[in-house]
């Protein structure tokens, strides 16, 4: 063997040295055009904005990295905000409880996901669609479709800063470090990345791949139930129609990372990259006073022209 | 008529082919040899507008050309058979084979009448009778062939390249194929064709271009060559002993198979495999020979018999079973039940026995790496890197990384399905040494293969299997190719 330097590192590498260019562009516009951009209070700011969408990013990744997909990311995370906000009233339960609440309920919702893609055979697209608008009916169901108030500040409190860093920035953070171990080093990682590339070979080579699969879903529903979590102390209610649309940015951030939507290529890294870089646009597009119609179409032209970008990359 | 002129690829900074010459011309089949990663398959995607070339041109009818696509090279008349088909599995036979040239009515809508017309008379130029109207995914493969060589006469092709065409085909699907290339010799049509097997080149080819790691080493009429000096050439050295020689005497019985079923694939399949012992498994294609060592593998349950092993019954449900019983299995179909493609040859190699590289449910690196290492070095891998992807690796290379990765868990029984298919004679004879060393050492190795010299040669004991039944039971010794064939064939 020789000191090559091997193709797939070098692809993976250029493709993060080429986000993290366009990452420093972009910041390096903005703090140009505004004055605010460049401020301690606005980078804070963001690192806030960004955390709920980089935790449901995280954990989506384990679900593309199978070959899957999870549709229902936004309504669980609306689900598992008002069952925290309804444990949350102040007096009626240590901390833990709400918050063990909110994760359980996320747990649930990834694992009946993956009990029916397993078991039922159904195509993850389908099966999170439906979850999708069950979990958005259960949310205003239990909650009576009002916003559930009335949060004890011990939650709320949740979304202040521990030292000079955002509480939900250090969630994000930790949940992307471990599961950057987690799919590096652990075998169960591993097979993540083997049931994505070939499913058929994995299962050949001895991989029980519905209990990988299953695992994928649950993971990302208790980190869906996280990103519930953080979200309802962050706007301090139990909130049934929030998280709107929540899985199209996780997932554009997982895509834009180089993760694979037909599975077995990806990393947590990438992820992260794609998370700042969505971050980082909706910050500067707010500072810029874009109308919210014109984010829109920016936003989209930005997703799908940095993956086309990347197949370029990749082809040639 | 067509002429690659100097012709240099590089794939990632490692050259494939290096300014090859080469002449094709009308009416004549050109069988292009050499071992794997010769560089054939990359001078015939270059021909057929697959791969730009990096140096050197294409020359058609005199002038140099440019194919952009392989659609561009198809409408100049060069056409590919790939070694992959790539039929569309739930239209019809008429229609794949007139794709995108359908003939349509008066008022633009197709003409199934007429569809199917034209369809059967291409078909018929190639002397076969197949009904137009059966989907695709219900051919053999030696059929769907068949359509895609149709498929290219109807573009008026020149030029049909073809790349192993023979790899998946039984002995007398070979045949067919062969009337087919006559056929269109006696057309006029330039055939180029790459192929493994030494004794169909000497069939079918007129001339014979060689390629060596990249580079031309000669053209000559087929019959300036013999066997022996075409593999001299090929490898740049003779091969004096292929076929290592069985002399390890067969241990106590560790594999017992009985009334082993699966209704319609196969039926009432017994037999025993003692240690050390390599046992044949022979047949025609669809004989049954994948499905039952699929069964006794786990990846395709068998519905009633018996597995047992050293005396215990043993349940066999789910590859995982079979791996933990002790049993590997290398699978006939690399692409799609061996290799994760995107993953690197460490993770290929090591995937099946990720426990005995970690501690708990963390993998320890070190140990990974040294088993890599370890690995590519008994099997010669050649790769750039343990973190090369492998589906950048040449297909035998492919197969030493799954053999590696089969015997990464020391199975007592070792199954082993066409492994040496559509690989390069040196591979080959690594991988009949290996069979050799493995049955010395007391592993079981039941071999499946469509090569009767390879199952001749390799195995202490032969079973022929015949549509889905155990027809004969043979001595090696004591046998031949046409015993092995009037055993195998349906009455």
């Amino acid at each position: 063997m020789t000191a090559l330097t091997p193709p797939t590192l070098d692809r993976n590498l250029l493709h993060r040295l080429g986000i993290v260019a366009v990452l420093f562009v972009i910041a390096g516009l903005l703090s140009v055009l505004t004055d605010s951009f460049a401020t301690a209070s606005n980078l804070t700011n963001v690192a806030r904005q960004i955390s709920i969408n980089g935790i449901l990013a995280v954990g989506v990744t384990f679900v593309l990295l199978t070959g899957g997909v999870d549709l229902s990311l936004g309504s669980v995370v609306a689900l598992s905000g008002v069952v925290c906000a309804l444990f949350a009233h102040p007096g009626d339960h240590p901390l833990f409880v709400p918050i063990g609440m909110g994760l359980l309920t996320g747990v649930l919702c990834g694992l009946l996901n993956g009990v029916l893609v397993t078991r039922g055979g159904i195509a993850p697209f389908i099966v999170t669609l439906g979850m999708m608008t069950v979990a958005r009916g259960l949310a205003l169901i239990i909650s009576g479709g009002k916003p559930v108030a009335d949060m004890s500040p011990a939650l709320t409190n949740l979304s202040g800063d521990l030292g000079p860093l955002p509480i939900p920035l250090l969630c994000f953070a930790l949940v992307a470090g471990l599961s950057w171990l987690f799919l590096g080093r652990f075998r169960l990682g591993r097979h993540l990345y083997a049931v994505g590339g070939n499913e058929l070979a994995a299962r050949a080579a001895g991989v029980s791949v519905p209990q990988v699969k299953l695992f994928a879903y649950g993971l990302c529903g208790l980190l869906t139930g996280l990103a519930g979590v953080v979200l309802a102390a962050r706007i301090t209610t139990g909130q049934p129609n929030a998280g709107q649309a929540y899985e199209l940015d996780a997932i554009a951030a997982v895509v834009i990372g180089g993760t694979s939507l037909s599975g077995g290529v990806g990393s947590v890294l990438g992820t992260v990259l794609g998370v700042l870089l969505i971050g980082v646009i909706n910050n500067g597009l707010d500072l810029l006073s874009v109308s919210s119609y014109y984010q829109a179409v920016i936003k989209g032209v930005i997703i799908v022209g940095a993956v086309w970008l990347d197949r370029r990359q990749a082809r040639s | 008529m067509l002429r690659a002129c100097q012709l240099t690829k590089t794939f990632g900074g490692l050259s494939v082919l290096q300014e090859a010459t080469i002449d094709f011309h009308p009416g004549e089949v050109h069988a292009l040899m050499g071992e794997n990663g010769a560089g054939k398959s990359t001078l015939m995607k270059m021909l057929a507008g697959l791969y730009p070339p990096d140096g050197g041109t294409i020359e058609w009818r005199g002038q140099p050309v440019r194919f952009d696509s392989p659609d561009d090279a198809l409408s100049q008349g060069i056409a590919m058979v790939h070694q992959e088909l790539m039929p569309i599995p739930d239209l019809n036979v008429a229609e794949n084979l007139l794709l995108g040239m359908e003939p349509v009515n008066a008022l633009g809508w197709v003409d199934r009448a007429e569809l199917h017309r034209q369809a059967r008379s291409w078909l018929k130029e190639l002397n076969t009778d197949l009904d137009t109207h059966q989907p695709m995914r219900r051919l053999s493969v030696a059929q769907m062939q068949v359509v895609e060589i149709a498929k290219a006469l109807a573009r008026q092709a020149d030029v049909i390249l073809m790349d192993e065409p023979t790899a998946a085909l039984s002995d007398h699907e070979v045949a067919a194929l062969f009337k087919a290339i006559t056929t269109l010799r006696q057309r006029g049509v330039a055939v180029v064709y790459t192929t493994h097997k030494m004794d169909e080149v000497f069939r079918v080819a007129d001339r014979i271009s060689v390629l060596r790691d990249g580079k031309w080493v000669g053209t000559k009429a087929a019959i300036e060559f013999s066997p022996d000096s075409l593999i001299a050439h090929m490898v740049g050295r003779e091969l004096t002993q292929i076929f290592p020689p069985v002399t390890t005497m067969p241990g106590e019985v560790i594999l017992e198979v009985r009334a082993l079923t699966r209704a319609p694939a196969f039926r009432q399949i017994s037999f025993t495999l003692r240690r050390g012992e390599v046992l044949g498994l022979a047949g025609l294609m669809g004989a049954g020979r994948t499905e039952v060592v699929s069964a006794i593998g786990g990846l395709a349950p068998a519905t009633s018999g018996e597995i047992c092993l050293r005396g215990t019954p043993t349940h066999v449900t789910c590859p995982a079973d079979a791996i933990a019983a002790g049993i590997g299995m290398v699978t006939e179909d690399r692409k799609g039940l061996g290799i994760i493609p995107a993953l690197s040859v460490e993770h290929n190699l090591t995937l099946a026995a990720l426990p005995s590289f970690s501690r708990g449910p963390i993998i320890d690196a070190a140990a990974e790496r040294s088993a890599t290492q370890a690995a590519t070095t008994d099997f010669a891998i050649k790769a750039s890197s343990p973190h090369q992807a492998i589906r950048e690796l040449s297909g035998g290379n492919q197969q030493k990384v799954l053999l590696a990765r089969a015997l990464l868990n020391r199975p007592a029984i070792l199954i082993l399905d066409e492994p040496t298919r559509g690989i390069d004679i040196g591979a080959k004879a690594e991988i009949y040494a290996l069979i050799g060393r493995l049955s010395a050492q007391g592993t079981a190795v039941l071999l499946v293969s469509s090569e009767l010299p390879e199952i001749l040669s390799l195995t202490h004991r032969i079973l022929v299997l015949r549509q889905g039944e155990l027809a004969a039971e043979l001595d090696p010794r004591q046998t031949n190719q046409e015993e092995i064939l009037r055993h195998a064939m349906p009455r």
